[in-house]
C-alpha cells in the first residue's frame, strides 16, 4: 500500500570532529531522524560497532542503513561494511556539494552558510532514500521506541 | 609532529556521541580547547578514522600523547586510542564534570543550549592544565614528516573558523 511504512531505516554517519562536511553529516542525520522522519528512523554512533557490547553490530543487518559520509574516505560507509553489514545506501557530503555546485563549507564547528546550504541538500537526499527504503513517504506514526540511539 | 621540547603536541579526541547532548558537549569541548584556548599546542583527531585504522590518524595518535573526551560510559574515545597503539594522557567523562556542575544541564543535541555551551567551556578549561603540562605553551612547531589531521591547517588549530554565529 503506497504510504505505509514497513520498514525502519539506520542512519550512520561519519561525524567526522576535523572538516567541516562532518559536521554536515551529523547535522543532517540529526534533523532526519528529529524532523523530517522521527518513528522512521534509528541511528547509531559509529565508534560503537567497535567500543560497543557487539550487540551493535546487528545494526546494518536489522535496519537497511544509510551510511552519511562527510568525505571520499567514506569512513562510516566502510565501517558499517566492515563491522556490521553493507549499507543499504551511501551518502558523500562532499559529493553532494559538488553536484548542486554549492561553495566549499566552512566552520567545523559552525558552519557557514554554505555549510547549511550543504546541511540543507544532505537532508533531502537522506529524506528521498529513507522514503524509498521505507516504504513510502508519510511518516508512521507511534513507531519510537527500540533502539534509541546511544 | 616534534615529540619533544616546545614543540610537542596533544593530541583531542572527542567521542562521535550522536543520541545525546552529552555527545556534542565532547565535541564543542574539544573544539574550544583546540581552536580557542591552545591552537598552537593541540590537534583535533576525528574519532571515525580511528575506528576505521587510518594510517595517518594511528600514527597521529601512537605518536603523541591524547586526551579523549567522552560522552557516556562506553567511552568510545579513549578505547579507540588504545586501539590503535595512542596512549592516554588523560580521560574526561563529561558526565562526571557536569555532576560537579549541575547548574549547566545540556540540552540539545543538534544545537546545545546556553547551558551545554557553557559546560563544554568548562571542561576545555579543565583540560588545559594537562595540555600545558605535556606541551608547554611557547611554540609548536611542526617536524617534517608529520601527519596533520585531514582538514586542518597545519597541525590543527590553525582553521579559519567562518561564520561562528551560534
Amino acid at each position: 500500500m503506497a504510504g505505509e511504512a514497513t520498514t525502519r531505516v539506520g542512519i550512520i554517519a561519519c561525524s567526522g570532529e576535523e572538516i567541516p562536511e562532518g559536521t554536515i553529516s551529523r547535522l543532517a542525520t540529526l534533523r532526519v531522524l528529529h524532523e523530517r522522519r522521527p518513528g522512521r528512523t534509528v541511528t547509531l554512533c559509529l565508534p560503537l560497532f567497535l567500543a560497543g557490547d557487539g550487540n551493535e553490530r546487528a545494526f546494518a543487518a536489522k535496519y537497511p542503513t544509510i551510511a552519511v559520509d562527510g568525505c571520499a574516505q567514506r569512513c562510516a560507509a566502510r565501517g558499517t561494511e566492515a563491522y556490521s553489514a553493507r549499507p543499504a545506501a551511501s551518502v558523500v557530503v562532499s559529493e553532494i556539494v559538488a553536484a548542486c555546485g554549492l561553495p566549499a563549507p566552512q566552520g567545523r564547528r559552525r558552519l557557514d552558510a554554505a555549510g547549511r546550504q550543504a546541511v540543507d541538500a544532505t537532508v533531502e537526499r537522506i529524506v528521498e532514500l529513507v522514503d524509498a527504503l521505507a516504504g513510502g513517504p508519510v511518516p508512521a506514526a507511534g513507531t519510537g521506541g527500540d533502539d534509541p540511539p546511544r | 609532529m616534534s615529540r619533544s621540547g616546545s614543540g610537542r603536541k596533544v593530541v583531542v579526541v572527542p567521542c562521535s556521541g550522536i543520541g545525546k547532548p552529552y555527545g556534542t558537549v565532547s565535541r564543542e569541548a574539544a573544539y574550544e580547547l583546540c581552536e580557542e584556548l591552545r591552537p598552537r599546542t593541540t590537534a583535533l583527531v576525528a574519532l571515525s578514522r580511528l575506528v576505521m585504522g587510518d594510517a595517518g590518524a594511528g600514527r597521529t595518535v601512537a605518536g603523541h600523547p591524547a586526551i579523549a573526551i567522552d560522552g557516556c560510559k562506553l567511552t568510545c574515545a579513549a578505547k579507540m586510542v588504545r586501539v590503535r597503539g595512542g596512549t592516554v594522557a588523560r580521560e574526561v567523562a563529561v558526565l562526571d564534570v557536569y555532576r560537579c556542575h549541575r547548574e549547566l544541564k545540556p540540552e540539545g543535541i543538534a544545537e546545545l543550549n546556553d547551558a551545554g555551551l557553557a559546560l563544554a567551556r568548562v571542561i576545555a578549561e579543565e583540560i588545559v592544565p594537562t595540555v600545558d603540562a605535556l606541551a608547554p605553551p611557547g611554540g609548536a612547531e611542526p617536524a617534517e614528516g608529520d601527519e596533520p589531521p585531514a582538514g586542518d591547517g597545519p597541525l590543527g588549530g590553525d582553521e579559519e573558523d567562518g561564520d561562528h554565529g551560534r
